[in-house]
Protein backbone atom coordinates (compact mmCIF):
# COMPACT_ATOMS: atom_id res chain seq x y z
CA UNK A 1 0.00 0.00 0.00
CA UNK A 2 2.74 2.60 0.69
CA UNK A 3 4.44 1.67 -2.56
CA UNK A 4 1.29 1.80 -4.64
CA UNK A 5 2.09 2.79 -8.21
CA UNK A 6 -0.17 3.41 -11.17
CA UNK A 7 -0.04 0.88 -13.96
CA UNK A 8 1.98 2.40 -16.75
CA UNK A 9 1.40 1.44 -20.35
CA UNK A 10 4.50 0.24 -22.19
CA UNK A 11 6.11 2.97 -24.24
CA UNK A 12 4.95 5.76 -21.89
CA UNK A 13 7.59 8.41 -21.49
CA UNK A 14 7.89 9.38 -17.82
CA UNK A 15 9.27 12.65 -16.56
CA UNK A 16 11.03 13.11 -13.25
CA UNK A 17 10.54 16.50 -11.64
CA UNK A 18 12.25 17.81 -8.55
CA UNK A 19 10.07 19.85 -6.22
CA UNK A 20 11.80 21.66 -3.37
CA UNK A 21 13.58 21.70 -0.96
CA UNK A 22 13.21 25.44 -1.42
CA UNK A 23 9.73 25.79 -2.85
CA UNK A 24 7.00 28.10 -1.53
CA UNK A 25 4.35 25.39 -1.37
CA UNK A 26 6.38 22.69 0.37
CA UNK A 27 6.10 24.69 3.61
CA UNK A 28 9.72 24.49 4.62
CA UNK A 29 12.56 22.41 3.31
CA UNK A 30 10.70 19.37 2.06
CA UNK A 31 11.87 17.94 -1.22
CA UNK A 32 9.74 15.72 -3.42
CA UNK A 33 10.97 13.68 -6.35
CA UNK A 34 7.93 13.35 -8.56
CA UNK A 35 7.70 10.94 -11.46
CA UNK A 36 5.07 12.12 -13.91
CA UNK A 37 3.08 10.63 -16.75
CA UNK A 38 1.90 13.82 -18.42
CA UNK A 39 0.32 15.74 -15.56
CA UNK A 40 -0.41 12.66 -13.45
CA UNK A 41 1.86 11.67 -10.59
CA UNK A 42 3.06 8.09 -10.92
CA UNK A 43 5.44 8.10 -8.01
CA UNK A 44 6.31 10.56 -5.26
CA UNK A 45 9.31 10.25 -3.00
CA UNK A 46 9.78 12.68 -0.13
CA UNK A 47 13.36 13.54 0.77
CA UNK A 48 13.97 15.21 4.10
CA UNK A 49 16.63 15.88 6.68
CA UNK A 50 17.54 19.36 5.50
CA UNK A 51 16.63 20.72 8.92
CA UNK A 52 18.09 17.85 10.94
CA UNK A 53 19.81 19.21 14.05
CA UNK A 54 20.30 15.97 15.96
CA UNK A 55 18.03 16.97 18.84
CA UNK A 56 17.78 13.46 20.23
CA UNK A 57 21.57 13.25 20.47
CA UNK A 58 21.75 16.71 22.02
CA UNK A 59 19.23 15.66 24.68
CA UNK A 60 21.58 12.93 25.91
CA UNK A 61 24.12 15.56 26.92
CA UNK A 62 21.75 18.14 28.44
CA UNK A 63 19.79 18.11 31.66
CA UNK A 64 16.03 17.77 31.29
CA UNK A 65 15.55 21.47 32.00
CA UNK A 66 18.23 22.46 29.51
CA UNK A 67 16.39 20.59 26.77
CA UNK A 68 13.20 22.68 27.04
CA UNK A 69 14.45 25.43 24.63
CA UNK A 70 15.12 22.74 22.02
CA UNK A 71 11.47 21.72 22.10
CA UNK A 72 10.55 25.24 20.91
CA UNK A 73 12.28 24.37 17.68
CA UNK A 74 10.37 21.18 16.95
CA UNK A 75 7.01 22.33 15.65
CA UNK A 76 7.96 25.99 15.61
CA UNK A 77 4.36 26.98 14.89
CA UNK A 78 3.22 25.73 18.29
CA UNK A 79 6.21 25.95 20.64
CA UNK A 80 4.05 26.19 23.77
CA UNK A 81 2.42 22.91 22.92
CA UNK A 82 5.84 21.22 22.58
CA UNK A 83 6.98 22.72 25.90
CA UNK A 84 3.95 21.19 27.60
CA UNK A 85 4.45 17.82 25.91
CA UNK A 86 8.03 17.56 27.08
CA UNK A 87 7.30 18.75 30.61
CA UNK A 88 4.48 16.22 30.97
CA UNK A 89 6.71 13.38 29.77
CA UNK A 90 9.49 14.20 32.24
CA UNK A 91 6.94 14.71 35.01
CA UNK A 92 5.58 11.23 34.30
CA UNK A 93 9.12 9.85 34.55
CA UNK A 94 9.79 11.69 37.81
CA UNK A 95 6.31 10.89 39.10
CA UNK A 96 4.88 14.31 39.96
CA UNK A 97 1.60 16.04 39.10
CA UNK A 98 1.51 19.81 38.77
CA UNK A 99 -1.05 21.98 40.65
CA UNK A 100 -4.46 22.70 39.13
CA UNK A 101 -3.64 26.28 38.15
CA UNK A 102 -0.59 25.10 36.23
CA UNK A 103 -2.67 22.47 34.45
CA UNK A 104 -5.26 25.04 33.40
CA UNK A 105 -2.64 27.49 32.16
CA UNK A 106 -1.06 24.68 30.17
CA UNK A 107 -4.40 23.79 28.61
CA UNK A 108 -5.01 27.44 27.78
CA UNK A 109 -1.64 27.92 26.08
CA UNK A 110 -1.91 24.58 24.25
CA UNK A 111 -5.24 25.58 22.77
CA UNK A 112 -4.04 29.09 21.92
CA UNK A 113 -1.08 27.59 20.09
CA UNK A 114 -3.40 25.16 18.32
CA UNK A 115 -5.39 28.13 17.02
CA UNK A 116 -2.16 29.89 16.06
CA UNK A 117 -0.84 26.81 14.22
CA UNK A 118 -4.13 26.22 12.43
CA UNK A 119 -4.30 29.88 11.40
CA UNK A 120 -0.92 29.60 9.74
CA UNK A 121 -2.01 26.39 8.04
CA UNK A 122 -5.23 28.01 6.81
CA UNK A 123 -3.50 31.12 5.50
CA UNK A 124 -0.75 29.30 3.63
CA UNK A 125 -3.08 26.55 2.38
CA UNK A 126 -5.34 29.21 0.87
CA UNK A 127 -2.39 31.06 -0.68
CA UNK A 128 -1.19 27.81 -2.24
CA UNK A 129 -4.53 27.52 -4.01
CA UNK A 130 -4.63 31.19 -4.99
CA UNK A 131 -6.89 32.66 -2.29
CA UNK A 132 -4.55 35.34 -1.01
CA UNK A 133 -7.12 37.33 0.99
CA UNK A 134 -7.52 34.62 3.62
CA UNK A 135 -3.81 34.80 4.39
CA UNK A 136 -4.12 38.49 5.34
CA UNK A 137 -7.05 37.77 7.67
CA UNK A 138 -5.45 34.83 9.44
CA UNK A 139 -2.10 36.51 9.90
CA UNK A 140 -3.77 39.49 11.54
CA UNK A 141 -5.25 37.21 14.23
CA UNK A 142 -2.01 35.28 14.52
CA UNK A 143 -0.27 38.53 15.31
CA UNK A 144 -2.67 39.08 18.21
CA UNK A 145 -1.88 35.61 19.53
CA UNK A 146 1.84 36.25 19.24
CA UNK A 147 1.38 39.41 21.29
CA UNK A 148 -0.31 37.30 23.96
CA UNK A 149 2.58 34.84 23.89
CA UNK A 150 5.01 37.72 24.20
CA UNK A 151 3.17 39.12 27.21
CA UNK A 152 3.16 35.68 28.78
CA UNK A 153 6.66 34.38 28.07
CA UNK A 154 8.70 37.38 26.98
CA UNK A 155 9.20 36.06 23.46
CA UNK A 156 6.99 35.45 20.47
CA UNK A 157 8.43 32.21 19.13
CA UNK A 158 11.00 30.57 21.39
CA UNK A 159 8.75 30.50 24.40
CA UNK A 160 10.36 27.82 26.66
CA UNK A 161 7.44 28.47 28.98
CA UNK A 162 7.21 25.25 30.96
CA UNK A 163 9.56 23.94 33.60
CA UNK A 164 9.65 20.40 34.91
CA UNK A 165 7.07 20.59 37.67
CA UNK A 166 5.59 23.94 36.71
CA UNK A 167 5.96 27.07 34.63
CA UNK A 168 8.48 29.86 34.32
CA UNK A 169 6.02 32.51 35.48
CA UNK A 170 2.39 33.08 36.34
CA UNK A 171 -0.07 34.88 34.07
CA UNK A 172 0.54 38.63 33.79
CA UNK A 173 -2.08 41.00 35.24
CA UNK A 174 -5.18 41.36 33.08
CA UNK A 175 -4.10 38.55 30.75
CA UNK A 176 -7.23 36.45 31.14
CA UNK A 177 -9.57 39.40 30.51
CA UNK A 178 -7.67 40.33 27.36
CA UNK A 179 -7.76 36.74 26.11
CA UNK A 180 -11.47 36.53 26.93
CA UNK A 181 -12.22 39.64 24.86
CA UNK A 182 -10.15 38.35 21.97
CA UNK A 183 -11.93 34.98 22.04
CA UNK A 184 -15.30 36.70 21.70
CA UNK A 185 -14.10 38.58 18.66
CA UNK A 186 -12.24 35.62 17.13
CA UNK A 187 -15.32 33.39 17.06
CA UNK A 188 -16.81 35.87 14.58
CA UNK A 189 -13.60 36.00 12.57
CA UNK A 190 -13.77 32.24 12.06
CA UNK A 191 -17.22 32.55 10.50
CA UNK A 192 -15.78 35.19 8.22
CA UNK A 193 -12.98 32.89 7.00
CA UNK A 194 -15.60 30.31 6.22
CA UNK A 195 -17.61 32.74 4.11
CA UNK A 196 -14.47 33.15 1.99
CA UNK A 197 -13.80 29.46 1.44
CA UNK A 198 -16.30 26.83 2.58
CA UNK A 199 -18.82 27.40 -0.23
CA UNK A 200 -16.40 29.06 -2.63
CA UNK A 201 -16.78 27.19 -5.93
CA UNK A 202 -13.09 27.34 -6.80
CA UNK A 203 -12.03 26.19 -3.32
CA UNK A 204 -14.52 23.32 -3.31
CA UNK A 205 -13.50 22.12 -6.76
CA UNK A 206 -9.82 22.26 -5.94
CA UNK A 207 -10.21 20.33 -2.68
CA UNK A 208 -13.18 17.96 -2.81
CA UNK A 209 -12.27 14.42 -3.81
CA UNK A 210 -8.58 15.37 -3.94
CA UNK A 211 -5.96 13.53 -1.90
CA UNK A 212 -8.29 11.00 -0.33
CA UNK A 213 -6.93 9.13 2.69
CA UNK A 214 -9.21 6.37 3.99
CA UNK A 215 -9.38 5.70 7.73
CA UNK A 216 -7.94 2.16 7.47
CA UNK A 217 -4.98 3.38 5.43
CA UNK A 218 -4.43 6.27 7.81
CA UNK A 219 -4.25 3.91 10.79
CA UNK A 220 -2.00 1.49 8.91
CA UNK A 221 0.39 4.35 8.13
CA UNK A 222 0.35 5.72 11.67
CA UNK A 223 -1.31 9.01 10.69
CA UNK A 224 -2.59 11.00 13.66
CA UNK A 225 -4.23 14.31 14.51
CA UNK A 226 -6.64 16.19 12.23
CA UNK A 227 -5.46 14.11 9.26
CA UNK A 228 -6.68 10.91 10.91
CA UNK A 229 -9.90 12.49 12.14
CA UNK A 230 -10.70 13.89 8.69
CA UNK A 231 -10.77 10.27 7.50
CA UNK A 232 -13.71 9.68 9.82
CA UNK A 233 -11.95 8.02 12.74
CA UNK A 234 -12.59 9.61 16.11
CA UNK A 235 -9.29 9.57 17.99
CA UNK A 236 -8.05 12.46 20.05
CA UNK A 237 -5.64 11.99 22.93
CA UNK A 238 -7.28 14.84 24.80
CA UNK A 239 -10.31 12.53 25.13
CA UNK A 240 -8.80 9.05 25.01
CA UNK A 241 -5.84 9.61 27.35
CA UNK A 242 -6.63 12.95 29.00
CA UNK A 243 -3.62 14.82 30.36
CA UNK A 244 -3.19 18.13 32.16
CA UNK A 245 -6.83 18.13 33.29
CA UNK A 246 -8.47 17.93 29.86
CA UNK A 247 -11.11 15.62 31.37
CA UNK A 248 -12.54 18.71 33.11
CA UNK A 249 -13.24 20.50 29.84
CA UNK A 250 -16.23 20.15 27.60
CA UNK A 251 -15.55 19.99 23.90
CA UNK A 252 -16.28 17.89 20.86
CA UNK A 253 -14.05 16.03 18.43
CA UNK A 254 -14.85 17.06 14.86
CA UNK A 255 -14.41 14.28 12.31
CA UNK A 256 -14.67 14.12 8.54
CA UNK A 257 -16.14 11.44 6.32
CA UNK A 258 -14.26 11.08 3.04
CA UNK A 259 -10.75 12.03 4.12
CA UNK A 260 -10.08 14.40 1.23
CA UNK A 261 -8.39 17.79 1.31
CA UNK A 262 -11.75 19.50 1.88
CA UNK A 263 -12.50 17.34 4.92
CA UNK A 264 -9.11 18.10 6.42
CA UNK A 265 -9.95 21.77 5.92
CA UNK A 266 -13.35 21.47 7.61
CA UNK A 267 -11.96 19.46 10.53
CA UNK A 268 -9.27 22.03 11.32
CA UNK A 269 -11.71 24.93 11.07
CA UNK A 270 -14.03 23.19 13.53
CA UNK A 271 -11.08 22.34 15.78
CA UNK A 272 -10.37 26.04 16.10
CA UNK A 273 -13.98 26.56 17.25
CA UNK A 274 -13.58 23.81 19.83
CA UNK A 275 -10.29 25.35 20.96
CA UNK A 276 -12.08 28.66 21.47
CA UNK A 277 -14.61 26.78 23.60
CA UNK A 278 -11.84 25.19 25.70
CA UNK A 279 -10.01 28.52 26.09
CA UNK A 280 -13.22 30.17 27.29
CA UNK A 281 -13.66 27.49 29.95
CA UNK A 282 -10.03 27.85 31.00
CA UNK A 283 -10.40 31.62 31.28
CA UNK A 284 -13.65 31.33 33.23
CA UNK A 285 -12.64 28.56 35.62
CA UNK A 286 -8.97 29.39 36.12
CA UNK A 287 -8.15 28.18 39.64
CA UNK A 288 -5.90 30.11 42.00
CA UNK A 289 -2.99 28.74 43.96
CA UNK A 290 0.60 27.90 43.14
CA UNK A 291 1.85 27.13 39.64
CA UNK A 292 4.77 24.96 40.69
CA UNK A 293 5.10 21.62 42.41
CA UNK A 294 6.20 22.00 46.02
CA UNK A 295 9.43 20.06 45.65
CA UNK A 296 12.63 22.04 46.23
CA UNK A 297 14.73 19.30 44.61
CA UNK A 298 12.82 19.66 41.35
CA UNK A 299 11.69 23.27 40.99
CA UNK A 300 13.87 26.36 41.41
CA UNK A 301 13.06 28.22 44.66
CA UNK A 302 11.82 31.86 44.51
CA UNK A 303 14.69 34.23 43.87
CA UNK A 304 14.23 36.34 47.03
CA UNK A 305 14.58 33.21 49.16
CA UNK A 306 17.70 32.12 47.30
CA UNK A 307 19.33 35.40 48.28
CA UNK A 308 18.40 35.14 51.95
CA UNK A 309 18.15 31.43 52.89
CA UNK A 310 20.93 28.86 52.94
CA UNK A 311 18.87 25.78 52.01
CA UNK A 312 17.20 27.47 49.06
CA UNK A 313 20.59 28.60 47.83
CA UNK A 314 21.85 25.00 47.94
CA UNK A 315 18.79 23.73 46.05
CA UNK A 316 19.19 26.43 43.42
CA UNK A 317 22.88 25.59 43.06
CA UNK A 318 22.29 21.86 42.64
CA UNK A 319 19.40 22.25 40.17
CA UNK A 320 21.31 24.75 38.03
CA UNK A 321 24.73 23.11 38.02
CA UNK A 322 23.81 19.44 38.10
CA UNK A 323 20.09 19.12 37.44
CA UNK A 324 17.59 16.95 39.32
CA UNK A 325 17.99 13.19 39.20
CA UNK A 326 15.28 11.18 37.49
CA UNK A 327 14.63 7.55 38.45
CA UNK A 328 15.74 4.65 36.27
CA UNK A 329 13.02 3.47 33.93
CA UNK A 330 11.39 4.23 30.63
CA UNK A 331 8.19 6.06 29.82
CA UNK A 332 6.25 7.31 26.83
CA UNK A 333 3.92 10.24 27.08
CA UNK A 334 2.06 11.86 24.21
CA UNK A 335 -0.19 14.86 23.80
CA UNK A 336 -2.57 15.87 21.06
CA UNK A 337 -0.43 18.58 19.47
CA UNK A 338 -1.87 20.68 16.61
CA UNK A 339 -0.36 18.26 14.09
CA UNK A 340 -1.22 15.04 15.91
CA UNK A 341 0.32 12.70 18.45
CA UNK A 342 3.49 14.31 19.79
CA UNK A 343 5.18 11.85 22.12
CA UNK A 344 8.41 11.66 24.05
CA UNK A 345 9.89 8.25 24.79
CA UNK A 346 12.50 8.65 27.51
CA UNK A 347 14.88 5.88 28.52
CA UNK A 348 16.46 6.89 31.81
CA UNK A 349 19.37 5.21 33.51
CA UNK A 350 18.95 7.60 36.42
CA UNK A 351 20.80 10.91 36.56
CA UNK A 352 19.98 14.36 35.22
CA UNK A 353 19.80 13.55 31.47
CA UNK A 354 18.04 10.89 29.42
CA UNK A 355 20.08 7.89 28.28
CA UNK A 356 18.09 7.92 25.05
CA UNK A 357 15.17 10.05 24.04
CA UNK A 358 12.97 9.55 21.02
CA UNK A 359 10.70 12.31 19.81
CA UNK A 360 7.66 10.79 18.15
CA UNK A 361 6.77 13.67 15.92
CA UNK A 362 3.37 13.68 14.24
CA UNK A 363 4.53 15.50 11.09
CA UNK A 364 7.19 12.90 10.30
CA UNK A 365 4.76 10.02 10.48
CA UNK A 366 1.94 11.92 8.74
CA UNK A 367 4.26 12.70 5.87
CA UNK A 368 4.68 8.98 5.33
CA UNK A 369 1.16 9.00 3.89
CA UNK A 370 2.10 11.56 1.25
CA UNK A 371 3.50 9.20 -1.44
CA UNK A 372 0.41 6.99 -1.50
CA UNK A 373 -2.01 9.94 -1.50
CA UNK A 374 -0.17 11.68 -4.33
CA UNK A 375 -0.13 8.72 -6.71
CA UNK A 376 -2.72 9.31 -9.41
CA UNK A 377 -3.20 12.97 -8.52
CA UNK A 378 -2.53 15.88 -10.84
CA UNK A 379 0.73 17.70 -10.22
CA UNK A 380 -1.18 20.88 -9.38
CA UNK A 381 -3.07 18.97 -6.68
CA UNK A 382 0.17 17.89 -4.99
CA UNK A 383 0.40 21.45 -3.69
CA UNK A 384 -3.05 21.16 -2.13
CA UNK A 385 -2.28 17.74 -0.67
CA UNK A 386 0.96 18.83 1.02
CA UNK A 387 -0.74 21.87 2.53
CA UNK A 388 -3.66 19.78 3.78
CA UNK A 389 -1.36 17.29 5.55
CA UNK A 390 0.20 20.30 7.28
CA UNK A 391 3.73 19.05 7.94
CA UNK A 392 6.25 21.24 9.78
CA UNK A 393 9.79 20.43 8.80
CA UNK A 394 11.28 21.44 12.14
CA UNK A 395 9.42 18.54 13.63
CA UNK A 396 9.96 16.14 10.74
CA UNK A 397 13.74 16.53 10.72
CA UNK A 398 14.26 17.25 14.43
CA UNK B 1 -13.31 5.13 17.12
CA UNK B 2 -15.88 4.96 14.45
CA UNK B 3 -18.53 7.53 15.29
CA UNK B 4 -21.02 6.42 17.91
CA UNK B 5 -18.83 3.88 19.71
CA UNK B 6 -17.74 4.70 23.22
CA UNK B 7 -14.00 5.09 23.77
CA UNK B 8 -12.72 2.95 26.66
CA UNK B 9 -11.26 4.98 29.51
CA UNK B 10 -7.64 5.05 30.63
CA UNK B 11 -8.28 2.45 33.37
CA UNK B 12 -9.90 0.07 30.91
CA UNK B 13 -6.97 0.65 28.58
CA UNK B 14 -4.50 -0.39 31.27
CA UNK B 15 -6.54 -3.54 31.91
CA UNK B 16 -6.55 -4.27 28.19
CA UNK B 17 -2.73 -4.09 28.19
CA UNK B 18 -2.66 -6.65 31.01
CA UNK B 19 -4.99 -8.89 29.05
CA UNK B 20 -2.73 -8.62 26.01
CA UNK B 21 0.28 -9.63 28.11
CA UNK B 22 -1.63 -12.63 29.49
CA UNK B 23 -2.75 -13.65 26.04
CA UNK B 24 0.85 -13.49 24.77
CA UNK B 25 2.07 -15.47 27.77
CA UNK B 26 -0.36 -18.30 27.06
CA UNK B 27 0.33 -18.39 23.32
CA UNK B 28 4.01 -17.42 23.05
CA UNK B 29 5.22 -18.04 26.62
CA UNK B 30 8.56 -19.47 25.45
CA UNK B 31 9.32 -16.35 23.37
CA UNK B 32 8.90 -13.91 26.28
CA UNK B 33 12.14 -13.36 28.13
CA UNK B 34 11.31 -10.62 30.58
CA UNK B 35 8.53 -8.32 31.60
CA UNK B 36 8.95 -4.83 33.03
CA UNK B 37 6.21 -2.60 34.42
CA UNK B 38 6.94 1.06 35.13
CA UNK B 39 4.45 3.90 35.65
CA UNK B 40 1.64 1.77 34.25
CA UNK B 41 3.47 0.87 31.05
CA UNK B 42 4.06 -2.77 30.16
CA UNK B 43 7.23 -3.79 28.35
CA UNK B 44 7.83 -7.31 27.07
CA UNK B 45 11.27 -8.49 25.99
CA UNK B 46 10.89 -10.97 23.14
CA UNK B 47 12.91 -13.48 21.21
CA UNK B 48 13.77 -11.59 17.97
CA UNK B 49 13.12 -14.71 15.87
CA UNK B 50 9.46 -14.73 16.99
CA UNK B 51 8.92 -10.96 16.76
CA UNK B 52 7.07 -10.80 13.44
CA UNK B 53 4.81 -13.71 14.35
CA UNK B 54 3.88 -12.09 17.67
CA UNK B 55 3.32 -8.68 16.06
CA UNK B 56 1.05 -10.23 13.47
CA UNK B 57 -0.97 -11.91 16.21
CA UNK B 58 -1.26 -8.68 18.19
CA UNK B 59 -2.47 -6.82 15.13
CA UNK B 60 -4.85 -9.39 13.69
CA UNK B 61 -6.45 -10.81 16.83
CA UNK B 62 -9.88 -9.18 16.93
CA UNK B 63 -9.90 -8.80 20.72
CA UNK B 64 -6.40 -7.28 20.93
CA UNK B 65 -6.35 -5.32 17.66
CA UNK B 66 -3.02 -3.49 17.97
CA UNK B 67 -3.51 -1.90 14.57
CA UNK B 68 -1.64 1.31 15.26
CA UNK B 69 2.15 1.31 15.40
CA UNK B 70 3.03 4.43 17.38
CA UNK B 71 6.78 4.35 17.25
CA UNK B 72 9.97 2.33 16.84
CA UNK B 73 13.07 3.34 18.80
CA UNK B 74 16.50 1.75 18.78
CA UNK B 75 18.81 2.12 21.76
CA UNK B 76 22.54 1.51 21.65
CA UNK B 77 24.22 0.07 24.74
CA UNK B 78 27.93 0.22 25.39
CA UNK B 79 28.46 -1.99 28.42
CA UNK B 80 25.84 -4.68 27.97
CA UNK B 81 25.94 -8.16 26.48
CA UNK B 82 23.58 -6.92 23.76
CA UNK B 83 24.55 -4.07 21.49
CA UNK B 84 21.07 -2.84 20.64
CA UNK B 85 17.57 -2.80 21.91
CA UNK B 86 14.70 -2.02 19.61
CA UNK B 87 11.45 -0.87 21.23
CA UNK B 88 8.11 -1.08 19.42
CA UNK B 89 5.25 0.90 20.87
CA UNK B 90 1.87 -0.43 19.78
CA UNK B 91 -1.54 1.05 20.34
CA UNK B 92 -4.90 -0.63 20.21
CA UNK B 93 -7.27 2.17 19.29
CA UNK B 94 -10.28 -0.02 19.96
CA UNK B 95 -9.17 -0.83 23.55
CA UNK B 96 -7.28 2.44 24.13
CA UNK B 97 -4.28 0.45 25.29
CA UNK B 98 -0.54 0.73 24.75
CA UNK B 99 2.00 -2.08 24.76
CA UNK B 100 5.76 -1.95 24.32
CA UNK B 101 7.69 -4.84 22.80
CA UNK B 102 11.45 -4.99 22.91
CA UNK B 103 14.06 -7.16 21.27
CA UNK B 104 17.79 -7.32 21.88
CA UNK B 105 20.41 -7.89 19.22
CA UNK B 106 24.12 -7.55 18.49
CA UNK B 107 26.96 -8.09 20.94
CA UNK B 108 27.02 -11.61 22.35
CA UNK B 109 23.34 -12.31 21.72
CA UNK B 110 24.12 -14.13 18.49
CA UNK B 111 21.43 -12.10 16.69
CA UNK B 112 22.87 -9.72 14.07
CA UNK B 113 19.77 -8.26 12.53
CA UNK B 114 16.28 -7.55 13.76
CA UNK B 115 13.51 -8.74 11.42
CA UNK B 116 11.51 -5.95 9.80
CA UNK B 117 7.88 -5.43 10.77
CA UNK B 118 7.07 -3.48 7.60
CA UNK B 119 5.06 -6.51 6.51
CA UNK B 120 2.82 -6.08 9.55
CA UNK B 121 2.42 -2.29 9.73
CA UNK B 122 3.16 -0.02 6.76
CA UNK B 123 4.01 2.69 9.32
CA UNK B 124 7.18 0.77 10.25
CA UNK B 125 8.82 1.75 6.97
CA UNK B 126 10.12 5.23 7.83
CA UNK B 127 10.53 4.39 11.52
CA UNK B 128 12.92 1.55 10.73
CA UNK B 129 14.80 3.64 8.18
CA UNK B 130 15.23 6.36 10.78
CA UNK B 131 16.48 4.00 13.48
CA UNK B 132 18.92 2.37 11.08
CA UNK B 133 20.13 5.80 10.05
CA UNK B 134 20.67 6.97 13.62
CA UNK B 135 21.71 3.84 15.50
CA UNK B 136 22.79 1.38 12.83
CA UNK B 137 20.42 -1.48 13.62
CA UNK B 138 19.94 -3.57 10.48
CA UNK B 139 16.30 -4.45 9.88
CA UNK B 140 16.45 -7.65 7.86
CA UNK B 141 14.01 -7.70 4.97
CA UNK B 142 13.21 -3.97 4.94
CA UNK B 143 12.27 -3.03 1.35
CA UNK B 144 14.16 0.26 1.22
CA UNK B 145 16.67 0.55 4.07
CA UNK B 146 18.44 3.81 3.29
CA UNK B 147 19.24 7.01 5.17
CA UNK B 148 16.32 9.32 5.86
CA UNK B 149 17.49 12.20 8.07
CA UNK B 150 21.27 12.20 7.59
CA UNK B 151 22.84 12.96 4.18
CA UNK B 152 23.17 9.93 1.89
CA UNK B 153 26.98 9.91 2.07
CA UNK B 154 27.18 10.25 5.85
CA UNK B 155 29.50 7.87 7.64
CA UNK B 156 28.57 6.32 10.94
CA UNK B 157 25.40 6.36 13.02
CA UNK B 158 25.27 9.41 15.28
CA UNK B 159 23.04 8.10 18.07
CA UNK B 160 25.47 5.32 18.95
CA UNK B 161 27.08 5.91 22.30
CA UNK B 162 30.58 5.50 20.84
CA UNK B 163 29.96 8.27 18.30
CA UNK B 164 32.09 11.32 19.14
CA UNK B 165 30.04 14.30 20.30
CA UNK B 166 32.79 16.88 19.86
CA UNK B 167 33.79 16.28 16.26
CA UNK B 168 35.46 13.31 14.63
CA UNK B 169 38.80 12.55 16.27
CA UNK B 170 38.21 14.84 19.27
Amino acid sequence: MPYKTETIEPGTELLTVNMGPSHPSTHGVLRLILTLDGERVVRAEPVMGYLHRGMEKISENKTYTQFIPYTDRLDYLAPLSNNVAFALAVEKLVGVTVPARCQFIRVLVCEMSRISAHLLWLGTHAVDLGAITVFMYTFREREVLYNFFEALTGTRLTTSYTRIGGLTRDLPAGFLDEVGRWLDRFAGELDEYETLLTKNKIWVERTQGVGVLKADDAIELGVSGPNLRASGYEWDLRKTRPYSGYEQFEFEIPIGSTGDVYDRYLVRIEEMRQSVKICRQAVKNMPGGPINVDDPKLVLPPKDQVLTKMEQLIHQFIIVTEGFHAPKGEIYHAIEAPKGELGFYIVSEGGPSPYRMKIRSPSFINLQALPSICVGALISDVVAIIASLDPVMGEVDR
Amino acid sequence: MTPGTAIPGVEQGLKASQRAVESLRSLFGDAIREQVSFRGEETLYLDPARLVEICRHLKNDAALSYRYLVDITAIHWLDAPHEYEVAYLLCSLQNNSLLRLKVRAGGTTGVDAVPTVTGVWAAADWNEREEWDKVGVVFAGHPNLKRILMPEDWEGHPLRKDYPVEGIGA
